[in-house]
């Protein structure tokens, strides 16, 4: 462990997210994970991502681990008091499970269990802050934890929000209780990296850049409607949808995407592959290739 | 005021199981403003139970359900049509089902759903704006209720999903965030915004509450 906090100490880091099966069966995740854990700092496992019932993001970060991965474990508000989470806290603890990333979580009923109760008993900043104070010895009743452990923790933002202010002060305020890096929505252009890089200059934290590869015209669709409060630009869905091999091209355009950050000196980007957790090794090939240049 | 909607009528009638002589009681309080259980909600009902073969003893309504007190006393004044009755619909929220099943012997059947507590800006418009969650944060939020009006109750601002200033959750609704953002800056108190709010003590919203003696704020010292 420690693999990842290091790697952001010193330089580029490229982290990965791959979800927790819907099933029993974890292995061809696993496979894929293992296959690259020397090339990643780190496998973000998704905590029930927009609302949708998988495996445990700690059970399956767990499983990471016995393969030589490095997990970064996501948490989120929605299903858990603070019972539940203290107590999973522990068990990442025992199970040698040292970063942890935590947002809010998208709302039930955008998810496939609809009617579930939302919990939120706590919200992200709280969260973050209990996770610190947890890392420090001391638990949400103020009690002392003994044999304490600490976490490295990191939690989400969006850079496309509006007011961009209000989302900034939150970024501020989930530092300010023990953030130390932040991974963003994906961005699709330079032009709003370099804004986004300009605003955080100076801030005491590292940001992990999102980075999607896109793979066809429906994917584009559906991102725009469902999950981007900023469309992607259209120059840059035209290159994925004019293409002979869309999803190609698609990562294509993100391995470029990822060595242009690099040359900017982002601390490091963090691959969002949705729907193509099997593409990942050629994507990382991608990026490698474009490196060399 | 509790806004109600009422049940469908298969379902009043279904909860009944098979009585034939029924006693409605509505609430002359927020089910009248909620067109759910006042005397023309009353009225309709017994019309659609006499259409099923039903006998309806008799009908009455109070002005707040929720008195448990006067519901006693209004059950005695209609005592004989109460007695000849297998059941009594209540057309109220559940506070005031509560209030008649607990003054009388007969079954009880509710014939509306509680929804939530609303303000209310013309007819028949009802907006939830607080949730008595027993800690209220508006002092600190500009006077806008985020443990409501958020779908999440987040505390320490915005969830960062809202689009074009709508909420996530249900695009009708603006985020309340963005919201609080604008009045505190017109108030100059942005910066308050920063001071972290704890996690809510749930334990005062644990239920059933009870209040036996006038509430007063401590005195310090």
């Amino acid at each position: 462990m420690g693999k990842f906090r290091d790697s952001l100490a010193k330089g580029f880091t490229i982290t990965v997210e791959i979800p927790p099966p819907k099933g029993s069966d974890a292995s061809s995740f696993l496979r894929v994970a293992g296959a690259v854990r020397d090339r990643v700092s780190g496998v973000n496992v998704t905590d029930n991502q927009r609302g949708m019932m998988r495996m445990s993001s700690l059970v399956f970060s767990h499983l990471l681990l016995d393969v030589g991965v490095e997990p970064i474990w996501q948490l989120c508000c929605r299903d858990r008091n603070r019972l539940a989470l203290q107590s999973d806290m522990l068990g990442a603890w025992a199970l040698g499970i040292e970063n942890l990333c935590i947002m809010t979580g998208d709302f039930p009923t955008l998810g496939d269990n609809p009617q579930a109760k939302p919990v939120y008993d706590l919200d992200a900043v709280q969260l973050i802050q209990a996770a610190d104070m947890f890392g420090k010895g001391i638990g949400m009743n103020r009690k002392e934890i003994k044999d304490h452990k600490e976490f490295y923790i990191g939690a989400v933002l969006n850079p496309f929000y509006e007011p961009l202010e209000l989302e900034m002060m939150k970024t501020q305020k989930k530092m300010n209780v023990g953030a130390r890096y932040f991974q963003t929505q994906p961005f699709f252009d330079i032009s709003s990296v370099d804004s986004f890089l300009s605003m955080v200059k100076g801030m005491d934290a590292k940001f992990l850049i999102g980075v999607t590869p896109l793979k066809s015209e429906k994917m584009i669709n559906f991102l725009n409607l469902n999950v981007l409060t900023s469309p992607i630009p259209q120059e840059v869905s035209l290159r994925i949808t004019q293409a002979t091999d869309p999803a190609a091209e698609g990562l294509a355009v993100a391995a470029e995407f990822v060595n242009a950050l690099r040359k900017r000196g982002v601390d490091g980007v963090h691959l969002m592959p949705i729907g193509q957790v099997e593409a990942i090794p050629q994507l990382l090939d991608m990026i490698d290739e474009g490196a060399s240049k | 005021m509790i806004i109600t909607k009422q049940k469908q009528f298969e379902d009043i009638v279904s909860a009944c199981r098979g009585a034939k002589n029924l006693f409605l009681f509505g609430c002359g309080d927020c089910a009248e403003l909620c067109r759910t259980g006042g005397q023309e909600q009353l009225d309709e009902l017994a019309e659609k139970l006499r259409n099923q073969g039903v006998t309806v003893t008799g009908t009455t309504l109070i002005h707040a359900t929720c008195h448990e007190l006067d519901v006693q006393r209004e059950l005695r004044k209609h005592k004989e049509a109460v007695a000849g009755a297998d059941a009594v619909v209540v057309l109220a929220c559940g506070a005031g089902v509560q209030s008649v099943g607990d003054s009388t012997e007969k079954p009880v059947v509710s014939g509306c759903d509680s929804l939530f507590i609303g303000n209310s800006r013309r007819q028949m418009h009802f907006y939830e704006k607080c949730s008595v969650c027993g800690e209220c944060v508006l002092n600190e939020t500009a006077g806008l209720c985020p443990e409501t009006r958020c779908p999440k109750g987040l505390l320490n601002g915005p969830c960062g999903g809202a689009t074009r200033g709508k909420c996530e959750v249900d695009a009708a609704n603006n985020c309340i965030w963005i919201g609080i953002y604008d009045r505190m800056k017109k108030l100059g108190r942005t910066e308050d915004m920063m001071r972290v709010s704890e996690p809510k003590n749930r334990k005062v919203a644990n239920k059933p509450h009870r209040i036996e003696e006038p509430l007063q704020p401590k005195k310090q010292g």
